[in-house]
């Protein structure tokens, strides 16, 4: 394929040092009003406990605030600039409107205890936002609290285990697929359930035999992630839940791969009793450099007295307010009510695609992916030939043979303006490159994308050690992880 | 759609080069029976006008225009105008986590540079990348405590804010953490000898707030004293930051887990903020959440990483410290470029105005109503007992918009008709004058009301 | 490589080396090689209780966490405090780099590991894979 135009490669390579390098005594960025009330004597009010000395704070002007993020920033790759083809992170398009209408003042500067009388706006939005994810998923209640995927995970195992109280045996075990993303085991273990591996069969799916086998009464729940993270959708999900409800079980499903199910078929409607959703994948709020996030859950009926509390609910008169009366609840995962800023912008999201935008937006992410593994067999190897989602997973195999890994094929990516895939993950294939380019990929980026790879396949065979030395064009070059995990140097020191 | 890339023509020769006749062909591996034949039952696609609209009528019925009281644990700073300007910045905010340390150099060296100031500030050794909040940090800063004393039980003070009790009470209730709580006393601060009798060699550690829930400094030094000759730890809860720019940190402590959304994080209706774990030198492979280290490349060029990875849910997996993957790292740019704005001068000077502030507001309330913890030294809350409910005295205040202390009844039913207020710089000398005299009001009202019968009475 | 044949070797790629009652355990060239640049060791502490099969300690690169399996039951008597400092010495000298010294509950227990040359041929058939 032709391009008139190449992709950006270079990074600009500003210059900055720590902010702390730029401090001296004298500088200022702030400025307070005058005292409009009579000062205070802090050494009679305080006593000892008044603190003398801010230590090694910085003291720095306003313009040179800006130039140093700015420069910073300059660092960075972002979907701004391009796509991450990162495998189950769904890197889509931050609308700006959505940060618009997070600022808007009664919403960005609302206390969470203010009075209900005026917390209408925003208990409307939780309320909105809850009936689209209620909709979208098929289930029949669902919590905002968590405050990321993580979090979510955990609220959803905890309902699972008061449910299961209330019926007499907590039970012992939670099952995860081997091809599962770490938080899940992370938190089976937290809600004080062991973990027991469920292997996954040739075509990438849970192998129905051994989840027949292993299920049983001490099995509290299955941790399903569907599509999974080979991007394949579980064909015999309805016996995968009929197994576990037989015996008792719950399906929870981890909803990090949504994109590729919104407006076109509901877990609830296929046997999941709980899930977790990610706004900071699917539903477009800003990923921000690693955070914030915010994990929804929603639920079956089954579950609905376990919720955390508060609980959002509609008054005779019509008005909105909280409910603290729910005495089977598994008591709250956080302060106050959800990253609510999340949800302003995930509500934003879906108010900008309605029912047709959403069915749209999913279709684009799964003809995307496929588009780029037609565009790449052949050249990397395709561990699973079962047809995928939004997400597909190759492997190093081929380049291999010349000593050439996943990780060094990410580098050299970087050089040809993009981020890295997911190098290593999941486990269950050695040596992975997984793919998600999400409906915000054109054509035209895509096919560069492609491109791309396959010239990297090419140095490969011809000039590996271009592809292990890489990245060549950034700022920095491969940074020595290995000295800062055995010499931790986690803060800048003075002199 | 508007977000969307791709021309019909696109399609079209994508579907081609693929190999199928329609998009339809694509979803065939979902099973017939669950494939949505229907139209998802939302509102119907709006335009950007549309969405602003609704968000703007939301925001006039959520308190706009109105003055509020309220702290509790959500704190009313003014945000310097550059921390939006440079955090809306494409490169911040539509970046991913870090992993890929050479094209992310720009998030790396600013969690470096958060990190050393909550260092500076907190007085610790080191601090990590955030947590999803106070509450949510005091409950791993327990668990923590927990991993590295082989102990189980845990000390919790009665004026810890009440949520975050509740959150740790769900988070202890699985990991075999017994927890025993420990009241206060007439002076609002942990009672020395209830917490003597309740911390023993089996205490992981001892959990308190300062400024306490009530806003009141507690005696760190005695409490740390118990907890340190019985083998526990000390954990303390910051909620309120800018205390952080007057009042002497709590060194004494082993774990402190803060929450940093006084430092330039919206009110936002109670999301999302920031926690950060701050803690010794020597605990640091028990911390969870993300650690940014700095080294050199190839070349010798300073960069920074994210290290000590070991320790997470990616690699650990249910062995891990914790299960937390996405933090808060926009939250925490916002306020590391608040501290950097306010700085060394300028953050002691925020917290004398706070504390100028709420001194006048208590002498003003102190003529009508009752100050509670009177001689206890405060940062910027303080109790206000009325006569009336102190539900009844906010309706008054609410007619002249204005939300007036949060009721603590609720959490704590024997301070009666008390009520928790808070005054930050923020707070106008002429707004503290009518909520003071509102007060007054009420008092005068409940005195009169009670004289009325009295002299039925007669 | 030739492997030592001055002790014993677990399938867990562990070296156990007696001495009378006492032996010194670490872990072998092979499994410093596929770990990788090691940045942390992680040993209990002396008179802590191992249990043969058991895992006793980690051993961390910069990706990933390996488990540390005792080879014989035996109650710890010292600790390599050099490795806390300087964990390259395991990749530098897996063989002399010992972690820990315990006093044997059971010396037969050396009796069904493997030796030099077993280990040798276990591991050119791992490696073949």
């Amino acid at each position: 394929m032709k391009h008139s135009t190449p992709k950006a490669t270079r990074h600009l390579n500003q210059n900055e040092g720590l902010i702390f390098e730029k401090s001296s005594a004298g500088k200022a960025a702030w400025k307070l009003p005058p005292l409009d009330v009579p000062e205070i004597d802090t050494a009679k009010l305080l006593g000892s406990a008044e603190r003398k000395d801010l230590g090694a704070m910085p003291e720095v002007s306003e313009i040179e605030i800006i130039r140093h993020f700015t420069r910073l920033s300059t660092w960075n790759y972002a979907i701004d600039l391009g796509m991450y083809p990162l495998g189950s992170c769904t890197m889509k398009y931050n609308p700006r409107v959505n940060e618009a209408v997070a600022r808007v003042e009664g919403i960005a500067n609302g206390h969470p205890y203010q009075p209900e009388k005026i917390s209408q706006g925003a208990l409307r939005i939780m309320k909105t936002l809850s009936e689209c994810l209620i909709e979208i998923t098929g289930m029949d209640a669902i919590t905002l609290q968590p405050a990321a995927g993580a979090h979510g995970e955990m609220t959803g195992l905890l309902m699972v285990r008061a449910y299961h109280e209330s019926k007499g045996n907590a039970r012992k075990k939670i099952l995860i697929p081997d091809s599962a993303h770490g938080t899940n085991p992370a938190t089976a273990a937290m809600v004080g359930y062991a973990v027991e591996n469920l292997k996954s069969d040739s075509r990438g799916m849970v192998d129905i035999a051994a989840l027949e086998a292993q299920m049983n009464q001490d099995v509290a729940a299955l941790m399903l992630t569907n599509p999974n993270t080979l991007g394949v959708f579980e064909q015999d999900i309805h016996k995968i839940a009929e197994i576990l409800h037989a015996k008792g079980g719950l399906l929870y499903m981890d909803g990090a791969n949504m994109n590729a199910l919104v407006g076109k078929v509901r877990p609830g409607d296929f046997g999941v009793d709980v899930m977790h959703l990610n706004l900071h994948k699917t539903f477009s709020t800003p990923h921000g450099g690693g955070g914030p996030g915010s994990g929804p859950v929603a639920i079956k009926k089954i579950l609905e007295p376990f919720l955390p509390k508060p609980v959002v609910i509609t008054h005779s008169d019509g008005t909105l307010g909280f409910d603290y009366n729910r005495p089977q609840s598994v008591g709250r995962v956080r302060a106050f009510y959800g990253n609510f800023g999340m949800f302003v912008r995930a509500l934003a999201y879906i108010q900008a695609n309605g029912p047709d935008g959403l069915r749209q937006t999913t279709e684009d992410a799964v003809l995307n992916a496929n588009y780029i593994r037609k565009g790449l067999e052949g050249t990397y190897d395709l561990p699973y030939t079962t047809p995928t989602m939004h997400e597909v997973v190759f492997s190093d195999k081929l380049q291999a043979k010349k000593g050439v890994r996943t990780m060094d094929i990410a580098k050299r990516l970087i050089d040809y303006g993009f981020h890295p895939y997911t190098t290593a993950f999941p486990l269950i294939v050695p040596g992975a490159l997984m793919i998600e380019p999400t409906e915000s990929e054109s054509k035209e980026e895509m096919d560069l994308f492609i491109d791309a790879m396959k010239s990297i396949a090419q140095e490969v065979e011809e000039d590996p050690q271009t592809v292990l030395d890489a990245p060549h064009s950034t700022r920095v070059s491969r940074l020595d992880e290995t000295a800062a995990a055995r010499k931790p140097v986690l803060r800048w020191k003075p002199d | 759609m508007r977000y969307l890339p791709k021309s019909p023509a696109d399609r079209e020769a994508m579907l081609k080069a693929i190999g199928l006749r329609s998009v339809d062909d694509l979803f065939a591996p979902i099973p017939s029976e669950y494939r949505l034949t229907r139209d998802l039952n939302i509102p119907r696609q709006m335009a950007e006008s549309e969405i602003v609209d609704f968000f703007r009528q939301r925001s006039r019925e959520n308190g706009d225009g109105y003055t509020s009281f309220l702290g509790a644990g959500a704190y009313f700073h003014y945000r310097p105008v550059i921390i939006d300007s440079l955090i809306s910045r494409g490169e911040f905010l539509t970046a991913y986590t870090p992993y890929q340390a050479e094209i992310s150099q720009g998030t790396l060296q600013s969690i470096f540079e958060f990190q050393t100031m909550i260092c500076e500030l907190t007085g610790m050794e080191v601090a990590n990348a955030s947590m999803y909040d106070g509450s949510t940090g005091a409950a791993e800063a327990v668990m923590m405590a927990v991993r590295l004393t082989g102990r189980r039980s845990v000390v919790v003070a009665r004026n810890l804010h009440p949520e975050y009790r509740e959150v740790l009470a769900t988070y202890a209730t699985h990991q075999g953490m017994p927890l025993s709580t420990v009241g206060f006393g007439d002076d609002g601060r942990i009672n020395l000898t209830e917490l003597e009798q309740a911390v023993n060699s089996d205490t992981a550690c001892v959990l308190i707030q300062s400024p306490n829930f009530f806003g009141t400094l507690e005696d760190v030094d005695g409490i740390a004293e118990i907890a340190h000759k019985n083998g526990a730890m000390l954990v303390v809860s910051i909620a309120e930051a800018v205390s952080l720019g007057i009042i002497e940190p709590p060194r004494q402590a082993d774990i402190i887990a803060m929450e940093a959304q006084s430092f330039g994080v919206p009110l936002g209706f109670g999301g999302p903020y920031c926690g950060v774990i701050a803690t010794r030198e020597k605990y640091v492979r028990q911390m969870p959440g993300r650690l940014v280290g700095q080294t050199f490349d190839k070349k010798g060029k300073r960069g920074f990483v994210l290290t000590l990875a070991t320790r997470e849910q990616h690699i650990r997996r249910e062995k891990a410290t914790s299960n937390i993957c996405t933090n808060q790292a926009l939250v925490a740019l916002m306020v590391n470029i608040f501290m950097t704005v306010y700085g060394k001068v300028g953050l002691k000077e925020l917290a004398k105005q706070n504390l100028a502030k709420t001194a006048y507001a208590v002498s003003q309330f102190g003529k009508h109503g009752k100050i509670l913890f009177a001689n206890s030294p405060r940062f910027n809350e303080f109790v206000v007992q009325t006569s009336e409910d102190p539900y009844a005295v906010n309706s008054r205040l609410l007619g002249h918009k204005i939300v007036g202390g949060f009721p603590l009844r609720k959490f704590y039913p024997e301070l009666g008709n008390a009520a928790l207020w808070c005054c930050t710089e923020m707070t106008t000398r002429s707004a503290i004058d009518t909520a003071a005299g509102l007060v007054a009001e009420s008092e005068r009202s409940v005195r009169s009301a009670k004289e009325e019968v009295e002299e039925v009475a007669r | 490589m030739a492997y030592p044949t001055d002790r014993k070797y677990t399938k867990e790629h562990e070296w156990i080396q007696a001495n009378g009652n006492s032996a010194a355990i670490g872990i072998t060239d092979y499994a410093q090689e596929s770990l990788g640049d090691i940045v942390f060791v992680e040993t209990p502490k002396v008179g802590a209780e191992l249990t043969a099969g058991k895992t006793f300690g980690t051993v961390e690169s910069v990706k990933a966490v390996s488990d540390l399996f005792a080879p014989a039951s035996g109650t710890v008597t010292e600790v390599n405090g050099d490795l806390a400092t300087s964990p390259e010495k395991v990749n530098k000298d897996a063989h002399s780099a010992w972690m820990v010294k315990i006093t044997l509950k059971n010396p037969a227990e050396l009796d069904a590991l493997l030796s030099a040359a077993d280990y040798e041929k276990f591991v050119a058939e791992e490696a073949g894979h």
